[in-house]
């Protein structure tokens, strides 16, 4: 039976991870996945993420994918597709399926990261074709090139949801609606900001009565709910759609670990059904580790840095580097872990509802029942400010990790400190020259840039545009405030495009300057 | 034996649902009354549910429906989900057919002490 | 109703490979050699891939990672074949499954 230092299972973002950190430190490395291509969901993650430089934020998940699996070449570790694992014992014994074949393989040191796999929810029609889930769209239109649907519901407002939701909206489907049946935005409000503001309507304590349809999805019918989540009656409302997806939350894919006898506990805080593990992911088995959405479904950001921790233990377990040095590495990755798992959507704050932020700032309640903050609300955030000439609007009202924005500015007139959680300022002697890298660099595309007054009674705003076809300079159409909704007129200025902004667009548009606060998308009329 | 599973313990009678002839298991087609019904002729684990009715048991061997399961009996049994007992992880952990799962590499199979 | 996407915001034109035919039901279909059958079905519009055996319920793609086995279908006379992780190919045959036979149930 072949016999390796270390086998990996899952090559996503934390099992690539894990792979790279043991084989920097000289263990032979082989790892498992059953998918015909590695990086897990990293491939099917678009937007730029979150974080600070060292947990690569602005830079888009798939190619932090492609990050890594050049890594992993370069670290000598060897990827093997379409190869699944059906079995785990207890002596590490691994049994996977390559091809048309049943293999063993024994390893000294096992890394189970099989991440997670989505939960559905029951209703009528729920299993016509045109349901899917969340996943099965991002495949599609991700990895497939394939369009999910023309017309979509999406239900869930969690990250998923509202990330899925813009995707689709990326590659020209109309998203009618977005529906969850808790009374609160659950994902960031960024996220579900950028989704309101092209006009997709939010309908949290809703939820779906019934799929419409014989053969496939033709229509869907939601409804309010009260506290306990029962419908009310003559509130239902009807769309025509042909696609419905379920954004409804991930449990854990613990089951090899189970298998092999691992100690198990349902955590309702992990996900469910998890290995109970130690902070770098040691099991009860010794020389079996966990990284990743199997041991709690968090962010990939923070499934990279448990990988590397799982990868640097299982060295140290199996004497390639001794404990003084694996505990000098474990600190700094635990530093950067903890600087993921602030703000009000750490993991410590899950069911939470928080009202105010770490500066004391009342939270928008208009965004998290309508996914986009009030008019009324949006004066009271520090990264809101007024000058004359052209200033940055930084329109990040949630303490999330994140601070790339800071280092973007080369006139250092936006400040977020050394708590990557606390809201970006702009500096009282902000010198904005109009480059534009502050509003590419926000991964949460809350950054404008606005002048209030260009003298003529118009203004102009800059905003982040990630669609096709891009409209050129001239074109008119109308501006959308926050809620989507029609504010004014507005007309194209100019379409900046630049490697640094990574397929953000810089789109600026001019509008009656009584609307420089409200006018934040642009629409070509139809 | 936990005292989820303490079977003196009265759960009162089966009381229809409106919702009932929801379908809950995808591949054995298995309703939510179904299950609430074992559970009412004494099925009070994942596993013995499993063999009962076979939801969880078809093709993507309860991929999609654990969840939806366990949620069911919790609450028919008046428990929490977490008190409930998932079903037993066993090989394979993917639909496998016969003729592949019955194939062991040969050549590898020589190296065996 | 359901087409590809000629090109995106941030992906760009995806690189396709080779066009190749194969038959669904009878009729000939393209789609690209090597991407899922499912997702050649799902731009040639193909929205149902199998009836239900006991309740003859329609099922398509769910989770279209090879895990929910709700799309399956006959492929080149084989039930079963999860469409959504098997990769297109010049010649394939599929066909809509019936419980699990590729013959509509009043025929079975």
């Amino acid at each position: 039976m072949k016999r390796f230092d270390l086998i990996v299972v899952g090559a996503g973002p934390s099992g690539l991870s894990a792979a790279i950190e043991a084989a920097k430190r000289g263990l032979e490395v082989v790892v498992f996945d059953e998918n015909e291509k590695p990086g897990g969901q990293l491939f099917k993650q678009i937007h730029k993420f979150f974080g600070s430089k060292e947990h690569r934020a602005k830079i888009r998940g798939f190619v932090i994918g492609k990050q890594l699996l050049e890594e992993a070449a370069k670290e000598g570790v060897n990827v093997v597709l379409n190869a699944t694992v059906i079995g785990l014992y207890q002596d590490k014994e691994v049994v996977v399926k390559i091809g048309e074949e049943i293999k063993h393989y024994k390893a000294d040191a096992v890394v189970i990261a099989t991440g997670a796999a989505e939960n559905m929810v029951t209703f009528p029609g729920w299993t016509l074709p045109g349901v899917i889930g969340a996943g099965a769209a991002q495949t599609m239109m991700n990895l497939h090139g394939v369009l999910p649907g023309k017309k979509v519901l999406m239900l869930g407002s969690g990250n998923v949801g509202l990330v899925v939701s813009f995707q689709l909206l990326q590659c020209g489907c109309e998203v009618v609606a977005l529906v969850d049946a808790a009374p609160r935005v659950g994902g960031y409000g960024v996220h579900a900001a950028k989704v309101a503001r092209t006009g997709v309507p939010f309908y949290l304590s809703h939820t779906i009565v019934k799929a419409e349809g014989d053969e496939c999805v033709t229509g869907v019918t939601i409804a309010e709910v009260d506290e306990k989540f029962q419908f009310i009656p003559g509130t239902e409302k009807h769309f025509d759609v042909d696609t419905i997806c379920l954004a409804v939350g991930l449990s854990p894919m613990s089951q090899l670990l189970k298998m092999a006898g691992a100690k198990m506990e349902d955590n309702p805080r992990r996900g469910g059904q998890v290995p109970i593990c130690d902070e770098y992911g040691r099991t009860s088995l010794p020389g079996v580790f966990v990284a990743g959405d199997v041991s709690g479904i968090e962010e990939a950001s923070s499934a990279m840095i448990e990988g590397r921790m799982a990868g640097v233990v299982a060295a140290e377990y199996l004497g390639y580097i001794d404990e003084t040095s694996m505990g000098m590495e474990l600190e700094d990755l635990e530093k950067a872990l903890d600087g993921l798992r602030q703000g009000m959507f750490a993991p410590k704050n899950r069911g939470k509802a928080i009202d105010k932020t770490e500066e004391g700032i009342d939270i928008s309640t208009n965004l998290l029942k309508k996914g986009y903050v009030a008019e009324e609300e949006i004066e009271r955030f520090p990264g809101v400010t007024h000058k004359k000439g052209v200033h940055p609007v930084i329109e990040c009202t949630q303490n999330i990790p994140c601070n790339p924005c800071q280092d973007a500015c080369p006139k250092k007139c936006i400040s977020i400190g050394s708590n990557i959680t606390s809201l970006p300022i702009v500096t009282e002697d902000c010198d904005c020259i109009n480059c534009g890298m502050c509003v590419a660099s926000c991964s949460g595309q809350a950054i404008f840039l606005v002048d209030e007054d260009c003298g003529d009674g118009t203004a102009t705003v800059t905003l982040p545009y990630e669609f096709l076809p891009l409209p050129e300079e001239g074109t008119k159409g109308i501006a959308l405030g926050r809620s989507g909704k029609k504010v004014c007129k507005a007309e194209v200025v100019s379409v900046k495009s630049a490697k640094a902004f990574d397929k953000t667009h810089l789109l600026t548009m001019r509008v009656p300057k009584e609307y420089a606060m409200t006018a934040r998308f642009f629409k070509v009329e139809k | 034996m936990n005292s989820v599973n303490d079977r003196s313990r009265d759960i009162g009678p089966f009381v229809p649902a409106p919702d009932d002839d929801m379908l809950v298991c995808r591949c054995e087609e298995i309703t939510k009354g179904e299950i609430r019904q074992a559970v009412h002729d004494g099925m009070w684990t994942m596993t013995e549910i499993r063999r009962y009715l076979r939801a969880g048991m078809g093709l993507c061997q309860g991929q999609t429906c654990s969840r939806l399961v366990k949620g069911i009996v919790a609450r028919e049994l008046g428990v929490s989900p977490a008190e409930i007992e998932p079903a037993t992880s066993r090989v394979p952990m993917r639909p496998i057919e016969m003729r592949i799962f019955a194939n062991e590499a040969k050549e590898e199979a020589h190296h065996e002490e | 109703m359901s087409e590809r996407i000629a090109e995106h915001p941030i992906l760009g034109v995806q690189e396709k490979g080779k066009i190749v035919s194969f038959s669904f039901d009878g009729k000939t279909i393209e789609g690209y050699e090597g991407e899922p059958i499912a997702a050649a079905l799902k731009a040639a519009n193909v929205m149902v891939h199998r009836y239900t055996q006991k309740e003859h319920k329609p099922r398509g793609i769910f989770c279209a990672i090879g895990r929910c086995t709700d799309c399956v279908m006959i492929v080149d006379g084989v039930p079963n074949v999860r469409t959504c992780i098997t990769p297109l190919k010049e010649g394939m045959v599929v066909q809509t499954q019936y419980g699990v036979s590729g013959k509509p149930f009043d025929e079975q």
